[in-house]
């Protein structure tokens, strides 16, 4: 048993490492997804310390709405400026309509008032698509299809041309998001609102605006997450739960860290890949859906912040 | 206090009209639990439109079942087990004929309420493989095959493929599956099978969580170097897999799905790769049939389907009216049985003991060639009947194989034996007392 659980699994990877190679890339490939569904959750709850339970649903809304309007027959690329538009409309609602009431109220509120959010876009998302999946609109979206097999390591390992452009499109807004909340006036009135609501007001930040653009931001992530995860499988209310996969992440990475999600999504994807596929066979496979948050909480014990959030010291 | 009479007046309307089409004079409420909502409608939504079309066609053609006007209303589930139980709570009031669960979760949920509640459940080719033994299971019916049966089927054509059954020795057959009571209801037979003929059995179970992420199952498929896949999925799974066995380049034609595998969405996920792709049927596909026509003319025409025009024929929709005719037709029979138009649960329970689908009556509905003549009993719920293999052309599923009997003499003792030992558990599960009629 100890043979099978410490030895074997290595033993594999040193007799076929085209399949390890194939295992790693698969799960980078996760790992840059997953990091995308967690960078929707962080950013806003770096300006708002609220965790966005609707950031699943909002994937959901952003691949549908994009589908159904090039059904309705919207040229592609004018759907997807049509989508951002329906997403900054979305963001504008919610922090008119749920944000903005609710200011002050503690964070539970806050985090109840985006559940219901879930269930009012699964709702509205139903009502206006159907609850039929769509295929994504891949080729309109000029988006490769295909594979490249590459002979190596005494076998074959496949890319995908999709995943490819998966992880540097998501590479690039990763990279263009933490520029952006860098070095603009937005992204450093974002960090001071992140850091103490009271003392960006006081020195004229304007709270409702911050929010509006976190969310919307939330929204453009929500659409390449929904066009990504859509090209891969479907688009359908099943992603909802996919998105719960950024929970790990999060816990790993922390809940305020941009490279917190990516490192966090990148050792959750080629952990969980590796362990279902090394390991999972000793159990009867299927251990890929927990194994994820066992690797978040075996890292919590040593640092409950997760690997980059902001250690918390209070005064007592 | 003319405040309070008119909210009286108004509380006694709402009764009245909500009571009013359950307690019609020669009517028949049939409740659907559909999911039209919810990671598993890529599926439901298509057998809910058929099952749904079927009926209402009846009542606008023939003005119902034997002049029984057929009282719909689906009952949203989601596919959640909860959700499905709570359905059948709110509707078991207004005497349903029968249920039709459309999840093998619910189905286990409703076995012992059904028989407590004198309502038949019809689970169409799923639920408990085992509730085909009618002596255990007077009040559940799985027609017209198990998932035992399925699953036996699917060995028959890989051996057919590969040159016999002793040609199975030595082969490796993986089950990709959903990780739920459904997918795992084909293994215990599986198991039994490789026994059998000496073939590798390699279980691939799939979290419903996970059905959209399956790239290491594939990895594990393409490591254990897999010679044919049998695909027990449901929902977004299906078409995931699809692309999945497209993407690392695993033969289409060895990738074989159980019947509720077998979606139109669910091939074409896969584009042209996809061609080749496999599934287990009861029933042919296309819109040529009279029964079809009869529904274009009658349901879809008039805008009273939820199911665009094209959408009729598609696999799944059939499935649906397939499953629909199965309720008629047991109605009918318990309307021949006791000579009266407003059945009972209790009536229809025998009907479908009763049902007799030859090839005159499949002509009769519009459904020849559509299906094949099956036959229930008293003691087989199932009839084990004969399952064929379609196969995806790139844009139609097509007919691929005769139809083929189960392998009986593997998984009827199999079935007995399951029964005793799911009834067993529960000391006081009740002995059968329900006669056995003849058939009308």
């Amino acid at each position: 048993m100890l043979y099978n659980i410490l030895i074997d699994p290595f033993v594999q990877m040193g007799a076929s490492p085209d399949l390890f190679v194939q295992t790693l890339w698969e799960g980078l490939v996760s790992g840059v997804l997953y990091a995308l569904i967690a960078l929707g959750f962080v950013l806003i709850f770096k300006a708002s310390g609220v965790f966005n339970f609707a950031q699943g649903i909002m994937v959901v809304f952003a691949g549908l709405t994009l589908v159904g309007l090039h059904e309705k027959g919207v040229p592609a690329w004018i759907a997807v400026l049509l989508t951002l538009g329906v997403m900054y409309v979305l963001a504008i609602a919610v922090e008119r309509v749920v944000l903005r009431p609710l200011v002050n109220q503690p964070d539970i509120i806050l985090f109840m008032a985006t559940f219901g959010l879930t269930y009012v876009l699964i709702g509205i998302g139903e009502f206006i698509f159907g609850g039929e999946p769509k295929q994504m609109i891949t080729e309109q979206l000029f988006l490769p299809t295909g594979s490249i097999d590459v002979n190596m390591l005494g076998g074959r390992v496949t890319f995908q041309k999709l995943d490819i452009a998966a992880a540097v499109i998501a590479s690039a807004m990763i990279i263009g998001l933490s520029l952006f909340f860098q070095y603009t006036r937005i992204g450093r009135a974002l960090r001071a609102v992140a850091d103490s609501h009271k003392a960006a007001l006081s020195v004229g930040i304007s709270l409702n605006q911050i929010w509006a653009i976190v969310w919307f931001a939330a929204g453009i992530v929500a659409l390449i997450t929904g066009i990504m995860w859509g090209a891969r499988s479907e688009v359908s209310f099943g992603l909802d739960i996919i998105a719960l996969k950024a929970l790990p992440v999060l816990i790993l990475g922390g809940f305020t860290s941009v490279p917190g999600a990516i490192i966090g999504g990148l050792i959750i994807g080629v952990g969980e890949k590796m362990a279902e596929f090394y390991w999972g066979p000793l159990v009867g496979g299927g251990i890929e859906n927990w194994i994820a948050y066992v690797i978040a909480l075996g890292f919590l014990m040593y640092r409950p912040q997760g690997l980059f959030g902001d250690k918390i010291i209070e005064r007592i | 206090m003319k405040r309070n009479l008119t909210l009286s007046a108004l509380l006694a309307a709402t009764a009245l009209t909500m009571a009013a089409p359950v307690q019609a004079q020669d009517s028949v409420y049939v409740p659907l639990l559909t999911y039209r909502t919810g990671p598993f409608s890529g599926s439901g939504v298509h057998i809910a439109n058929g099952m749904r079309d079927y009926l209402e066609m009846l009542n606008q053609r023939d003005g119902g079942i034997g002049g029984a006007k057929i009282v719909i209303e689906e009952c949203e589930t989601g596919y959640d087990t909860k959700k499905g139980v709570e359905c059948y709570e709110s509707t078991k009031a207004k005497k349903p004929v029968m249920y039709n669960p459309y999840s093998t979760g619910i189905t286990l949920q409703l076995i012992p309420k059904a028989a407590a509640d004198k309502v038949p459940v019809l689970s169409m080719a799923y639920g408990l493989s085992a509730a085909a033994d009618g002596t255990n299971f007077p009040w559940v019916f799985n027609p017209p095959a198990t998932y035992w049966d399925g699953a036996s089927v699917f060995i028959k054509h890989v051996a057919a493929k590969e040159g016999g059954l002793d040609k199975l020795k030595g082969k490796t057959i993986g089950l990709i599956h959903l990780d739920a009571p459904f997918g795992k209801e084909p293994i215990p037979v599986l198991e039994a099978l490789a026994k059998k003929y000496e073939f590798n059995l390699k279980l691939y179970p799939v979290p419903a969580a996970q059905m959209q992420n399956q790239g290491s199952v594939w990895l594990s498929i393409r490591r254990d170097k897999v010679d044919w896949i049998y695909n027990q999925g449901w929902g977004a799974m299906n078409p995931t897999a699809v692309k999945e066995a497209v993407k690392n380049g695993f033969p289409m034609e060895k990738l074989v799905g159980v019947w509720w595998a077998g979606g139109d969405d669910d091939a074409r996920a896969g584009e042209a790769g996809a061609k080749g792709y496999k599934t287990l049927n009861f029933h042919n596909t296309g819109a040529q049939f009279p029964v079809m026509q009869d529904i274009l003319k009658h349901v879809v025409d008039k805008g009273l389907s939820q199911a665009k025009k094209e959408q009729v024929g598609e696999n799944l929709y059939n499935r649906g009216v397939y499953n629909s005719m199965l309720i008629v037709e047991a109605v009918r029979n318990a309307q021949k049985l006791t000579g009266k138009k407003s059945v009972t649960g209790e009536d229809v329970r025998r009907g479908l003991e009763t049902l007799n689908i030859t090839e005159a009556r499949l002509k009769e509905m519009g459904m020849e060639g559509f299906a094949n003549p099956m036959k229930l009993s008293c003691t087989d719920h199932s009839g084990h009947n004969k399952v064929f293999v379609s196969q995806w052309d790139g844009s139609k599923y097509v007919k691929a194989s005769d139809w083929m009997d189960p392998i009986k003499d593997v998984v009827r003792p199999l079935i007995e034996e399951e029964a005793k030992t799911f009834v067993g558990k529960d000391p006081g599960w009740p002995k059968r007392t329900e006669a056995c009629d003849k058939a009308a």
